[in-house]
């Protein structure tokens, strides 16, 4: 039986953090310990990041810091001090769906939609990355974020659609 | 068929409730955040088998946050230390006197934040005097073993039931006359469903009312309600059960699980809202896993045809008997395992048995044990196809059931509704190219390449009930639609079944769109909220299309059958003078003299003839007349590694009849969904137990789940054979294959190794087991 002593609440030491997240500062004061992904759901309300597996394995929990996918579930609010998140409520820019919102629905690469977040911010750092990959390009890059829904195949049609879309932008 | 404004039957629409869900916007039960509310989290056993000598929470109770400490004593002095399970035995809640499983819950901290709670399930002192485990059903069914459950009043041993089907004289006499016996051994291994999202719950207890509303993850929120009302004495007006989004469910959000009830408790006792959120290894250790089932099987085959089926199962069914399956078939629908095999005699026997492991067994889109029966047939078919030396398509075409004997009563008393099981593997043979792909097959061969080619061609049987032979904990398997036509000519659809990401909110839509001309936008779909829905038996065993789909339809007509009185009184002519088209009735003959579905809706809230009462609603209960029979042939190509034993995956092809579909993109996503959940289960995912019963797989690190990259590509095609007996000829596709696509990935990769004599592997197929198979064939590199 563990016999750690463990800090009454008060005494327990906190942290400020200062974030900015979808283009918004925040600040607030931490327990060095809270998890970023739990900073995001219940310190900020943005309940669109989910969390899956406790364990870096899912990916549910992803989020972009500094453009670069990151899963929340295993960084710690404090390591995202002075940096900038973007969570799948960032991506919707006014009433304009961002590409890989519409593509993941026009291809039905979604089903429960819990890994869904995760999936698209991945999916959004990939084609920065390289706007135009392949099947095994977009396999691999995904390879971090699991589905059970869907069997990834229209998340990777998914992906090529959004890739053309900003293809066809890009060109206008 | 309706046209593309309508957008009933057949069309591949968006999905409405992926708005939501592309913008973060779900409410999943992490989402649920309620003033006051309090959190709890679960302290599990460190042992598989142990005696509790104490439970001491001072430590824990003192430390700061901390508001409450549950132990199953203090739910004892509630009579709420134990609880029903779905097929009728008791479940601790919180154990008392042993612990039985690894993972088993012992005691609960309810507190101001999870963190804390987490920091004071540590400061618990528990001292347990641990008792051997049985982590087999052989160990556990030994004369000598321990009695794991020895709480039960007159339960001497380990054995949960006996339980058969068919006839087992006309089998032994089939057997007796047979030129050739094929027999196989095989174990279908523990696996987890592992849907994305874990368990959890909010439970609301209102101190003044006395209202419960408990928002939890549930495939089937009224019959937990009603379990609810049974195990607690509430009254049952006085809870609300809300299944809010589901983050996959596949079978693990059926149960009822210990952290539910605690979290009730302990919002009844504090008058706050308490949160309990499963974690990973919680979810894992804990709750509904699939199959563990021994299965021995033999076909006996005279004149190249199956003449009789012979199957002895034993199953694992951890320490609590909690699977939820129709409390007549102990052993699930296993006795589907004919399949699509015109098999005259069979005869079926099992048992269940107790172990020190997490209780469930029917989970992950497996149709009540009808994935492992479906595993068994295809899987003998093919051994003896190899063995008899004939084609394993041309054996299994010998041997089907044709389609001029459905309906077809199986050898054990299943009456199947319709199929074309050859059409449908002639499909998926010419699709894959399959007289090339031998000869490609035997070329490699000569050059020394190992490829295989693996068949399936399953036979399910979904959609329960009827209510009279189906029922769950007493509760018959029918289920509801209440359909609500507003004045403008908008609707309202409720239901009974409760959606995991199966698509309801538009595929249901799509079917009152498709039979009354309401325009699939125009129908909000509702589910999940025991309080505004009428009462259903849920989502599971790929049963609401076939059932609730069925009440959908149903109710669709009658309110089409008022609609037309009321156009009758409008265009002033007689009810036999007018016609129904997609959206309108017209007199005959004269179509301009029409009333629309919307212009009727509004006069059946304004101008309505005398004696008809008002409005334009209605709820239809339907208790299907039979089950529905979904079929398919699903063909894998893999080529086998020599050097490492690693196989992969080249060419899935997937045929599948589910009869008439609504929408085609969402049912070829649930078919690509189980295809790659069967290649998980084939491949990978495995939960398993050391000799003390410690879980190997409490994580994602150790229960191996498929990405992205192992995951291959799938081809698909269908063939439609309507139901004869469903309101819209659908049949439910959300198992098939999960269901029918393990035996083939695993027929493939013996199929590689089997000129050199290798008859069976064993899931999941690891790349060790087919090393060693190559070395003892001599195949090896």
């Amino acid at each position: 039986m563990a016999d750690t002593a463990i800090e009454p609440m008060a005494a327990r030491t906190t942290r400020a953090v200062s974030v900015t997240v979808n283009g918004e500062a925040h600040a607030a004061e931490v327990e060095p310990r809270l998890l970023l992904v739990h900073f995001l759901r219940q310190t900020l309300g943005l309940t669109g990041t989910h969390s899956g597996c406790d364990t870096t394995h899912c990916g549910a929990c992803t989020v972009l810091l500094d453009g670069v996918p990151v899963k929340s579930c295993t960084v710690l609010a404090v390591q995202a001090d002075g940096r900038e998140i973007m969570t799948v409520e960032g991506l919707q820019q006014g009433a304009e769906l961002h590409p890989i919102q519409v593509a993941f629905r026009e291809e039905h690469g979604l089903q429960c939609g819990f890994c869904t977040p995760g999936m698209m911010l991945t999916s959004v750092a990939l084609l920065q990355e390289n706007p135009d990959p392949t099947d095994e390009e977009i396999r691999w890059a995904l390879s971090g974020n699991i589905c059970r829904c869907t069997g990834y195949q229209n998340i990777v049609k998914a992906v090529h659609h959004a890739a053309a879309a900003q293809a066809n932008e890009g060109g206008s | 068929m309706a046209t593309t404004e309508v957008r009933g039957l057949g069309h591949s629409v968006k999905r409405k409730e992926d708005e939501r869900f592309i913008r973060g916007k779900g409410n999943y039960i992490d989402d649920v955040t309620l003033p006051g509310m309090l959190h709890l989290e679960l302290l599990r056993s460190p042992f598989a088998h142990a005696r509790i000598v104490s439970v001491d929470t001072s430590r824990a109770e003192a430390l700061p946050g901390v508001v409450a400490v549950v132990t199953g004593e203090l739910m004892a002095q509630h009579n709420l230390a134990w609880m029903p399970t779905l097929s009728g035995d008791t479940q601790a809640v919180l154990a008392t006197d042993k612990v039985r499983f690894q993972g088993q819950e012992v005691a609960a901290v309810v507190a101001e934040s999870a963190y804390v709670a987490k920091d004071a399930l540590e400061l618990i002192d528990v001292e347990y005097e641990p008792l051997p485990a049985l982590t087999t059903p052989q160990q556990a069914l030994e004369d000598d073993a321990p009695l794991i459950r020895d709480d039960k009043e007159g339960q001497a041993s380990n054995l949960i039931y006996d339980w058969e089907a068919g006839d087992k004289e006309a089998t032994d006499r089939a057997f007796a006359e047979a030129d050739q016996v094929v027999e196989l051994d095989t174990f279908y291994p523990r696996c987890h469903p592992s849907p994305l999202e874990c368990c959890g719950c909010v439970a609301d207890v209102n101190p003044a009312t006395g209202k419960a509303t408990i928002y939890m993850t549930s495939q089937a929120p009224h019959a937990i309600r009603t379990l609810f009302a049974l195990v607690a004495g509430l009254p049952e007006q006085n809870i609300r059960v809300i299944s809010p989004d589901i983050g996959g469910g596949f079978g693990n959000k059926v149960p009822i699980y210990p952290g539910y009830v605690v979290a009730t408790a302990a919002s009844l006792l504090l008058g706050k809202p308490v949160k309990w959120i499963e974690d990973r290894t919680g979810n894992l250790i804990s709750t509904g896993f699939a199959r563990d089932y021994h299965m021995h099987g033999e076909l006996a085959v005279k004149d190249g045809k199956i003449t009789g089926l012979r199957t002895s199962l034993v199953a694992d069914e951890g320490a609590f008997f909690a699977d939820a399956q129709p409390s007549k078939f102990k052993i699930g629908l296993f006795h589907i395992v004919t399949g699509s095999y015109d098999i005259p005699a069979a005869h079926v026997a099992g048992h269940g048995a107790y172990t020190n492991k997490a209780p469930g067994g029917v989970a992950y889109r497996c149709s009540f044990r009808v994935t492992e029966a479906s595993y068994l047939i295809e899987r003998l078919v093919d051994v003896a196809a190899h063995e008899l030396g004939v084609d394993p398509a041309e054996f299994r075409v010998q041997n089907f059931i044709k389609p001029d004997q459905f309906p077809y009563e199986s050898a054990t008393g299943f009456v199947y509704d319709s199929g074309d099981y050859e059409k449908a593997l002639r499909l998926a043979l010419e699709k894959l190219g399959y007289d090339e792909l031998r000869k490609e097959q035997a070329e490699a061969r000569e050059q020394g390449r190992l490829i295989g080619i693996g068949l399936a061609s399953f036979t399910e049987v979904v959609g329960a009930g009827h209510g009279k032979e189906y029922d769950i904990a007493g509760l018959r398997m029918f289920d509801s639609a209440e359909l609500r036509v507003h004045p403008t000519g908008k609707a309202i659809l409720k239901l009974g079944v409760k959606s995991q990401g199966q698509g309801h909110e538009t595929t249901f839509a799509q079917i009152v769109a498709e039979e009354l001309g309401i325009p699939y936008e125009d129908i909000e779909v509702q589910e999940g909220d025991t309080d505004n829905t009428p009462y259903g038996l849920g989502t599971y065993a790929s049963r609401s299309t076939p059932v609730a789909g069925a009440a959908t339809a149903v109710i669709s007509r009658k309110l089409r059958d008022k609609a037309r009185t009321i156009a009758a009184h409008l265009l002033e002519a007689s009810e036999d003078d007018l016609e129904w088209e997609q959206d309108r009735f017209s007199v005959k003959g004269a179509p301009d003299r029409a009333k629309t579905i919307q212009e009727i809706a509004f006069a059946a809230y304004t101008d309505l003839p005398d004696g008809v009462e008002a409005g334009l609603e209605g709820v239809h209960y339907y208790d299907p007349p039979n089950m529905t029979f979904p079929f398919g042939t699903y063909a894998v190509v893999v080529e086998v590694d020599r050097g490492t034993g690693a196989w992969k995956v080249q060419r899935v092809v997937a045929v599948d009849d589910c009869g008439v579909r609504i929408n085609p993109m969402i049912v070829e996503g649930q078919i690509m969904g189980g295809l790659t959940e069967g290649f998980a289960i084939a491949a990978m995912e495995l939960i398993t137990f050391d000799e003390d019963g410690n879980c190997i797989g409490s994580n994602f690190t150790d229960y191996l789940l498929p990405t992205s990259w192992e995951t291959p590509a799938f081809e698909l095609g269908e063939t439609v054979t309507p139901s004869p007996h469903h309101p819209i000829g659908a049949k439910g596709v959300g198992e098939s294959a999960t269901v029918g696509s393990p035996a083939a990935y695993v027929n493939a990769v013996v199929d590689a190794l089997a000129h050199a004599g290798v008859r069976n592997l064993e899931m999941p197929v690891t790349s060790a087991k087919v090393w060693e198979a190559l070395q003892e064939a001599g195949l090896a590199e």
